[in-house]
């Protein structure tokens, strides 16, 4: 019998104001896997992900998470459910400190004990942070920021840990902290969807990616076989 | 949140956080009707702390929560209105029904404010600032609630239980004294709780707070609803205070912008920015009508005016003088 996936994604349109920004988007994840889901400036990736997390609704097709459908309910609803999203330019809470922020992100979570547990986890991970409690968010480097984000990404323990284009605007040996990072988190078992527009290194890391064309998924596989494949050759990886 | 509180608290090194300073301010305050014992200081002195009190309402959604409010005009009139037509209607004592203007207040705001909380920026602050006209003009068309010509209140004795008195101001001073210590203590503990972090994060940055799964709507909710709850208090004590109100006198645009320009100038989103804001305005602005008197009409808006486009100087308010780091050896070197 084939496993029930964690996330299912059925022929989703989304409109900004009437005019449709993603056509026909469809995509599955299963547990334990890290998905990428690839394509170039302007296909909708982020689209798809603030679709998932609640802050925009398709006008067809069906969002599941672990087989009930998600679409349609508030973000706080989602959230709750185990869904976390590290937002594109990291949506951090700049005036605040690092750690308010990562308490923050542990908004859905009810044991303080258990929050503690997982901030001293965060906090090994990324040991910087531990260094900087209580700067506030603003003053730190992008790299740190970043960081940051992801870190509380983790904090309500999610089910599914959403990461819109981790890399943005990093420098390259920051790019692979990030690669690193993302291995772990997965290796710990968090499932992961990531959005990236660096393709080469989304497909490396992923176990299953999409390529998303204007709005549509035109092509799935193993990150392996979509690295090999003649569209991803040609049109993203210049070759 | 006995665990997690400690870190999350925000902690700044300041001064005049430590006791001291609040039991010396509360000390000066009670002091000061008989170091300046004209009855006209007194009403000034009553005006800055109805407008500190006012402002230190008009904070918690404006300031802390970041939702710039307009329309706060019309729930100090529903505070007003209320006790006294129940005074009048029902004979239901003043006191009481301060507390019924409160709840009244925020039953409506929660009607009329909660749509407005899909609005940001800019959007929210005329959305609640047309609302607290159309309450306005409503109440001036309104024939039940005395229309344009307003509401007389009945002179009674004077004592503490009919809330009013004739022959000083002093009780009205000390009153509203007793009430801006209350809300200074509640804004204090606002500022150090589970919600006032969550309203912070609201105003730093709406959709991350949502994506992580906070109620925007319900916080930004309960915040309105302490806000106008003392908005409507105040209403109350003026109402006893004037012993008349009408549409003109408590529901003006003025006062709105009054309500909100007090913390701003101050410094919004902190304990002591109305506490600040509200001495140097009202003071200007009651002195310039005594003084200029009718030919002088219209100068206290003038005022307002060039405070709110000083204030663009130093965003973060006058409080900002206080907190920089050339203040603090300032401060270090005259301790010793």
């Amino acid at each position: 019998m084939p496993k029930e996936p964690l996330l299912e994604v059925n022929n989703i349109e989304v409109r900004y104001n009437e005019i449709p920004a993603i056509f026909d988007a469809s995509f599955k994840i299963e547990a334990g896997q890290i998905v990428a889901l690839v394509g170039s400036n302007g296909a909708g990736k982020t689209t798809i992900l603030r679709t998932i997390s609640g802050l925009l609704h398709n006008t067809k097709g069906e969002i599941k998470f672990l087989g009930s459908k998600i679409d349609g309910q508030l973000p706080h609803h989602i959230a709750a459910l185990g869904i976390a999203h590290v937002p594109e330019g990291r949506g951090l809470f700049g005036k605040l400190t690092v750690v308010e922020n990562l308490l923050l992100g542990a908004y859905t979570r009810k044991s303080e004990l258990e929050i503690t547990e997982t901030l001293e986890e965060v906090f090994q991970l990324f040991p910087i942070l531990k260094e900087r409690t209580s700067q506030k968010a603003e003053t730190m480097s992008g790299g740190e920021q970043q960081m940051l984000a992801v870190a509380r990404g983790l904090m309500p323990r999610p089910k599914l840990l959403m990461l819109d284009e981790p890399s943005l605007g990093l420098m390259p040996t920051m790019v692979d902290k990030v690669v690193d990072i993302i291995k772990i988190i997965s290796k710990r078992g968090t499932t992961i969807l990531l959005v990236e527009q660096a393709v080469r290194d989304a497909l490396e890391l992923a176990d299953k990616a999409y390529v998303l064309q204007n709005g549509r998924t035109v092509l799935e596989g193993t990150g392996e076989e979509l690295l090999n494949s003649g569209l991803v050759k040609k049109a993203y990886l210049g070759m | 949140m006995g665990r997690l509180k400690p870190l999350m608290v925000r902690q700044p090194r300041i001064f005049w956080r430590k006791n001291y300073i609040f039991a010396l301010a509360l000390a000066l305050l009670l002091a000061l009707p008989f170091i300046f014992t004209a009855r006209f200081q007194h009403h000034v002195m009553i005006k800055v702390l109805m407008f500190a009190f006012l402002g230190c309402a008009w904070n918690i959604i404006g300031g802390y929560t970041g939702q710039v409010a307009l329309g706060h005009a019309a729930f100090f009139g529903i505070g007003a209105y209320t006790s006294s037509l129940c005074y009048i209607w029902f004979g239901l004592n003043p006191w009481f029904g301060m507390l019924l203007g409160g709840i009244l207040a925020v039953a409506v705001s929660a009607v009329i404010n909660y749509p407005c909380f899909r609005l940001h920026g800019r959007y929210f602050a005329i959305a609640t600032l047309a609302l607290g006209e159309i309450i306005r003009l409503l109440f001036t068309n309104w024939r039940l609630v005395g229309g344009a010509l307003g509401v007389r209140l009945p002179l009674l004795p004077e004592s503490l239980w009919n809330f009013q008195f004739h022959t000083t101001k002093l009780p009205y001073y000390y009153i509203t004294l007793v009430l801006c210590a209350l809300i200074f203590a509640l804004v204090y503990k606002i500022e150090r709780s589970k919600l006032g972090f969550y309203l912070r994060a609201i105003k730093e940055s709406e959709e991350a707070a949502r994506s992580l799964g906070i109620d925007v709507a319900k916080y930004k909710l309960v915040a309105m609803s302490f806000s106008v709850f003392f908005t409507a208090m105040a209403g109350t004590i003026y109402a006893q205070y004037i012993l008349y109100i009408d549409p003109i006198s408590v529901m003006p645009l003025m006062t709105s912008l009054l309500i909100c320009v007090v913390p701003v100038v101050g410094g919004a989103g902190t304990l002591w920015g109305p506490a600040l804001g509200a001495p140097i305005l009202m003071v200007a602005i009651e002195y310039s009508r005594a003084w200029l008197g009718g030919g002088g009409r219209g100068v206290d808006y003038m005022i307002v005016g060039a405070m709110m486009v000083a204030i663009i100087f130093r965003p973060a308010g006058l409080i900002s003088f206080f907190q920089g780091p050339r203040f603090r050896q300032w401060w270090k070197r005259i301790r010793g």
